[in-house]
């Protein structure tokens, strides 16, 4: 009896060896992935136990929180909701969190690490950090002027500081409250479902996550392209251009809007808006010099965190040399964020260099150490600095003379373009209404802001649906804005 | 005490050092809820701690009274667990004000006790038991049976009601199936092993032996399964494959009834919908949440385990009670898992080898073979259930709704263990005692049921001759086989 009584006291050994690495399993293994399950409340909960670290704009609070009863402790506020939620993103009890809310919840929340002097020390008393603030680096003057001069109108503006990168505005139009849905009861559910089904999309961040075709703004990267390419060496040189311009291999004749288009200079044609200047130089640059070109200004780019994801714009790949010529001038298959557009006024307002587009400026514990800040990063250079003159040039004489005179600033150099992106099923749906500009203080100062406005309201006359006509009065208020700050 | 070298000890002081440290411990768990929750240990905390140190005491004085050579480490295991599952589920009634437990518990833990006194007073030598083997086979039947009277709770009928009172005579029932699996196996050992016909290499008993027992066990199975008590199943199960196989030393039959036991396992899985769906749940825990239906318990325990990691959030600072439903019972494992971590529960399963691997050591010292199979049975009883409960709320194994030997809200259960615990001392009294085996035996065992030998004054020194002699004794055969070359 005695060897069995062994083996069976083995096979007590083996059951309890089994539990402990069944325990280990769920305890260390899969502990993240088990922590992070949507359906796991823990997370929810602590991160309403205690207040929640605000999100500040030039240093005010635009957020906070309300104690309340039940198992969630604490519950999201928001000040002026609407003219803060694209760049605040919401925080809700019952919906999770959305944007800056979402990609900064550790530190709102107080769970991440860098918020605690001594991790380990924390780690043993389970001490619990109060949530850290976060600092963006938006221009609140620069983004209630956007919000106000779209005045409702469904659009979206976003505007850079070429210098640094820093988003200074970002404003989506119709906007909501995050307020609204903070909780977890039935007026939260209502607000919620509500704003969902609506069928305007307030909860759509137009600025950075919806796409558009870019139309005649898209006439900078073509131009850009031709010029560092090579392909157009003087920009007051005449082209060779047919006006109607015959779609190569096919019988499509593209025309313009305006006239004097014929072998126009790249300076006249950027003026006038030339489709088939524009068209033409983007056949003679080809496919993959005009990909390189977008690529470099971001288009393609997958992964564009600032830190918030940017929607793709996209400049893909074609099949036939008319399509080619389509997406030189914003049409065919391209589209672009409004971030991405103000991006491209950027790089061409500081010489050429792309600085990577940044939303906050740091991060903060609640008694105001500083965790993290950020600094800035060349996203690419895009194009060298005679390029860049050679642009700014051209899209100053937009503003002065062309198409876009309605974003002109008294005392100030402004550069800009203006875009009618045609869309919709055989383009009949009513136009987009696109504005791309920089302004500076002075003629050899640095531009302290690129901005790229779009207007897509279709309560407006379609006649009166133009750059600049609707977009561009936006773009000059926002650009007042910083210049005046 | 130990004035002679080489006398058995009995070791009582270290019992009482031991007890008053596992008091202390529990102690330590109320007032980390206290410190971890408002500052304040949770109500009736000193009531619950001086209650337990009473218990503790009480049950202390009667080991010293009558089972003084008993293991020292028996009784401190068990007002440990007892303590520990005090201490949870107190933390967890802070959470449902309206359906308060820990109150109750102590009373249930206040009759274990008594259970276990009455047991060391009263059960002079655990041979007795020996008499009674059929008797207990036909309570335990009628136990098995009398759920079936009343109402079902919860998709099992494992429950008898009396008024506001509620049992589960499942759980006193493995106690009478161990006894007389034990008492039977003891004395058919031998006819188990030698008679029956050989069909290739395996020799298999012959029917009229192994038909009563073989009679009693699918009858308790089966009545578990038209009652859908799957954990007691298992438990039943497992508990008399390992005596088998104690008690016949054939490893082949243990590996038949295994592989028999698996394709009825999975014949049942398939046919059975209620334990389907425990085996879906097993190995989809998370498919709730896929289809939109939220995490289901399996899947709050295994979210309360994870929670917990190396350290554990502390007691108090969980959220196991989102499991809901039998977070205090079947799942109160979940919360030690959360608020001790992984570090707290390695400990809580060593304080459950610790009464285990003691109780094995009884098997071999006791060396009658009653005593030993029955000292493994009520081992094994509490290895499976630890590991059929814990594999069950941590996925390892499928979910069967079992308690938690000690740590769960059950009264029976409580109960029920107290009485194994009461048992093992008894053993363990015996095996390190003064009275310990005289009689020399083979590897098997002898074929007659053991009487208790004679009571009669014995000295220390005394009972140290019949070891030495038997020693001697079982040495001695060794030699034979050379003579019987020369010859």
């Amino acid at each position: 009896m005695l060897r069995p009584a062994r083996r069976t006291a083995l096979f007590c050994l083996v059951l309890l060896v089994l539990l402990l690495l069944g325990c280990a399993r769920l305890q260390v293994l899969q502990a993240n992935s088990l922590d992070d399950n949507p359906a796991n409340r823990r997370q929810t909960i602590a991160r309403y136990s205690r207040p929640r670290g605000n999100i500040l704009v030039d240093g005010n609070t635009v957020t906070g929180s309300r104690a309340t009863t039940g198992q969630l402790k604490y519950e999201r506020t928001y000040t002026d909701g609407p003219l803060w939620s694209p760049v605040t993103g919401y925080a809700s009890q019952a919906y999770g969190t959305g944007l800056l809310e979402g990609v900064e919840d550790d530190v709102l929340a107080g769970t991440d690490p860098r918020l605690s002097r001594s991790s380990l020390w924390a780690e043993l008393t389970r001490k619990q950090n109060p949530g850290g603030n976060v600092f963006t680096a938006i221009n609140g003057k620069a983004q209630r002027a956007a919000y106000q001069a779209l005045g409702g109108k469904k659009g979206a503006v976003a505007a850079i500081d070429p210098r640094n990168g820093h988003i200074l505005a970002l404003v989506t139009s119709p906007s909501y409250d995050p307020g609204r849905f903070a909780g977890t009861d039935s007026a939260s559910e209502q607000a919620w479902k509500a704003l969902n089904a609506d069928p305007a999309k307030p909860m759509l961040n137009r600025a950075i996550r919806e796409t558009y075709p870019p139309g005649s703004t898209f006439k900078i990267v073509t131009a850009v392209a031709a010029l560092q390419s090579g392909v157009v060496t003087d920009i007051d040189a005449a082209t060779d251009t047919p006006d109607p311009y015959t779609l190569p291999g096919t019988s499509t004749k593209l025309t313009n809007e305006a006239g004097g288009c014929k072998n126009a200079s790249l300076r006249v044609a950027l003026e006038k808006s030339c489709n088939t200047v524009f068209a033409h130089l983007a056949v003679d640059v080809g496919q993959s010099r005009m990909r390189e070109t977008a690529n470099a200004f971001g288009f393609n780019d997958a992964a564009l965190d600032m830190p918030v994801r940017v929607a793709q714009s996209l400049y893909p790949k074609v099949d036939y040399p008319s399509q080619v010529a389509l997406s030189g001038i914003g049409q065919g298959s391209d589209t672009a964020t409004p971030l991405q557009m103000a991006m491209v006024a950027a790089a061409v307002a500081d010489g050429g260099n792309l600085e990577r587009p940044q939303l906050l400026d740091k991060l903060a514990t609640s008694d105001g150490r500083t965790v993290s800040s950020t600094s800035a990063s060349t996203y690419h250079q895009v194009m060298d600095s005679s390029t860049a003159s050679e642009m700014q040039s051209m899209m100053q004489d937009v503003v002065n003379s062309g198409t876009g005179t309605n974003a002109q600033i008294s005392g100030a150099v402004v550069g800009g373009k203006t875009g009618t992106a045609q869309h919709g099923e055989n383009n009949v749906a009513t136009p987009y209404a696109w504005f791309v500009s920089y302004a500076k203080p002075s003629a050899g100062a640095e531009s302290p802001v690129a901005v790229a406005v779009i207007v897509e309201d279709g309560s407006a006359n379609r006649a009166d649906i133009s750059g600049g006509g609707l977009a561009a009065p936006v773009a000059k208020a926002v650009m007042e804005a910083v210049l005046n700050g | 005490m130990a004035t002679t070298p080489g006398a058995p000890r009995s070791r009582r002081i270290v019992e009482l050092f031991l007890l008053l440290f596992a008091v202390g411990i529990a102690a330590f768990g109320y007032i980390q809820i206290g410190t971890n929750r408002d500052g304040s240990p949770p109500p009736d905390t000193v009531r619950n701690v001086v209650g337990l140190g009473v218990l503790a005491l009480i049950a202390h004085g009667f080991v010293w009274w009558r089972a003084r050579y008993a293991d020292p480490l028996l009784l401190p295991a068990a007002v440990l667990l007892n303590g520990l599952g005090l201490v949870l589920i107190a933390r967890l009634d802070l959470e449902t004000p309206s359906s308060q437990a820990a109150g109750t518990q102590m009373l249930w833990s206040a009759l274990g006790v008594l259970f276990f006194i009455v047991v060391v007073v009263f059960l002079k030598d655990y041979r007795h038991l020996q008499r009674y083997t059929y008797i207990f086979a036909v309570l335990a039947i009628l136990l098995l049976v009398l759920p079936m009277f009343f109402p079902a709770t919860y998709g099992a009928r494992i429950w008898v009601r009396l008024g506001p009172l509620s049992f589960q005579p499942g759980e006193f029932t493995k106690i009478l199936l161990t006894v007389f699996f034990s008492g039977y196996l003891a004395t058919r050992a031998h006819t188990l092993t030698l008679t029956g016909k050989k069909i290739w290499r395996f020799q298999f008993p012959s029917a009229r032996v192994l038909a009563p027992i073989l009679l009693i066990w699918l009858v308790s199975v089966l009545v578990l399964v038209a009652e859908t008590d799957l954990g007691m199943s298992l438990l039943f199960f497992g508990v008399f494959i390992v005596l088998l196989y104690v008690a016949t030393g054939r490893g082949s039959w243990f590996a038949i009834t295994l592989g028999l036991a698996a394709v009825g396992a999975v014949a049942v899985g398939w046919l059975e919908p209620h334990v389907h769906s425990r085996v879906e749940d097993w190995l989809h825990p998370l498919a709730s949440i896929e289809q939109g239906l939220g995490a289901n318990q399996l899947a709050q325990s295994m979210f309360a385990f994870a929670a917990g990691g190396m350290l554990g959030t502390g007691l108090g600072l969980g959220h196991s009670i989102l499991i809901g439903f039998a977070a205090k019972s079947d799942f109160i494992l979940a919360t030690a898992g959360e608020e001790l971590g992984l570090t707290g529960l390695t400990a809580l399963f060593l304080v459950y080898t610790v009464v285990v691997s003691r109780g094995y050591r009884a098997a071999v010292a006791v060396r009658d073979p009653f005593g030993t199979l029955l000292a493994i049975g009520l081992a094994s009883l509490l290895a499976i259930q630890v590991f059929v409960v814990a594999g069950g709320v941590t996925d390892l194994i499928p979910l069967t709704g079992m308690t938690m030997p000690f740590l769960a809200q059950g009264g029976s259960s409580v109960v029920t263990n107290w009485i194994i615990i009461a048992l093992l001392v008894k053993l363990t009294d015996h095996a390190r005692g003064p009275e310990a085996p005289m009689v020399p035996l083979g590897p098997l065992g002898p074929l007659e049921p053991m009487v208790p030998p004679a009571k009669g004054p014995k000295g220390p020194k005394e009972s140290k001759e019949p070891k030495r002699r038997g020693r001697r004794a079982k040495s001695e055969p060794e030699p034979e086989p050379e003579r019987k070359e020369a010859d």
